[in-house]
């Protein structure tokens, strides 16, 4: 664990060693668990055999990367919280995902424009994390950045086959893509606790990563021959944990079992 | 959907081992056949390579000339080569 200078300012018992590295982690848990429930709830309802298991695959990557997350987040913070209490008695004002991934799955087209905005940023960003100087940072980035790799090549393919398909599923992508727009910027936008760490060169600033997010998003778009959406709007708040209604209502459903039944294991 | 082909599957577990038939699915062209193969059947660590073909283009022989194909090798033992006595430290042949 690294020690940060500002740890003077957090001495008191109630603050974890390195609040922004504490924080961070749990944002990007909280973004891998939002985002693989969604792509759970796909589970039997695919739109054919084949895709039900991709989606329900990425869903299980992306909370294989959760935990590792959530692992290190209770130990940095050394109170004996646990992953699970970390993603399971946590509100939603305390879950700092961004709100792309909390947008519920829509048609399968909306799947595709969340999965893909969010991938663009995921697969650079992990990048960068791989030569963080923090250990944990960059250990779990070694395992990640194979798994998203994949995520990327899956959800760009999609956006092609049906941008580039008929005109319905054109139609639909196009759909997807303008209503998601708005939420893509968020990921790029540093919350406080971000930019104490970039400031601090433990994880990459947005303009280290920015050129190769567009690029990915504009050929993509440009190549599945659907239109760049020009709405200049950007939604943001997740990461204070602001969310949009949906996020509630998600967590509503992970969370059931343990607040009905506080303690339950399998 | 429902006009998505159906490809035939191979899966090579280890290199050094041949591509072995692991069943089918559908899928709209050969790359989506590959990852559909890569998420259907090689979720437990099964693979290393995946070969994927149509199954169109598998010809196969017609089980009603099994007889005709298969039974006349039956009977010919001396096409084994278990006439032999083979060393032990051949090994396994």
């Amino acid at each position: 664990m690294l020690r940060f200078p500002d740890e003077e300012i957090h001495s008191d018992m109630n603050q974890p060693a390195s609040p922004s590295l504490f924080q961070f982690v749990l944002y990007m848990a909280d973004n891998c668990l939002v985002l693989g429930h969604r792509l759970g709830e796909w589970c039997g309802h695919g739109p054919v055999l084949e895709q039900d298991i991709a989606m329900t695959n990425i869903s299980l990557d992306l909370i294989g990367q959760a935990r590792l997350y959530y692992q290190y987040a209770a130990e940095l913070e050394g109170k004996g919280r646990t992953e699970d209490d970390l993603a399971y008695l946590r509100s939603e004002r305390e879950y700092t995902n961004a709100l792309l991934v909390e947008l519920p799955n829509g048609d399968f087209a909306h799947t595709i424009a969340r999965q893909f905005l969010f991938d663009a940023w995921h697969l650079p960003f992990l990048k960068t994390m791989l030569s963080s100087p923090d250990p944990g940072l960059a250990d779990i980035a070694g395992k990640a950045v194979k798994e998203v790799t994949y995520h990327l090549k899956w959800s760009r393919e999609w956006v092609l086959r049906l941008g580039d398909g008929t005109e319905e599923s054109q139609l639909r992508m196009q759909v997807a893509l303008d209503e998601a727009w708005m939420y893509r910027l968020e990921l790029l936008m540093p919350a406080p606790f971000e930019q104490w760490l970039i400031d601090a060169g433990v994880i990459a600033g947005p303009d280290e990563i920015r050129e190769e997010w567009e690029r990915t998003i504009t050929d993509t778009i440009r190549e599945a021959t659907l239109v760049l959406p020009e709405d200049p709007a950007v939604q943001t708040g997740g990461k204070t944990g602001i969310h949009t209604e949906h996020l509630g209502h998600m967590l509503a459903d992970l969370q059931y079992m343990q607040r009905a039944y506080p303690g339950l294991e399998w | 959907m429902k006009e998505w082909p159906l490809w035939e599957v191979f899966i090579r577990s280890r290199n050094g081992l041949d591509h072995k038939h692991v069943g089918s699915l559908h899928a709209a062209d050969w790359e989506m056949a590959i990852e559909n193969a890569r998420d259907v059947y090689t979720r437990r660590n099964e693979g290393v390579s995946i070969w994927v073909v149509e199954s169109k283009y598998i010809h196969a022989s017609d089980p009603e000339e099994q007889d005709s194909m298969f039974e006349s090798a039956r009977d010919k033992v001396y096409r084994h080569p278990t006439f032999y006595d083979i060393p032990d430290e051949v090994g396994h042949m």
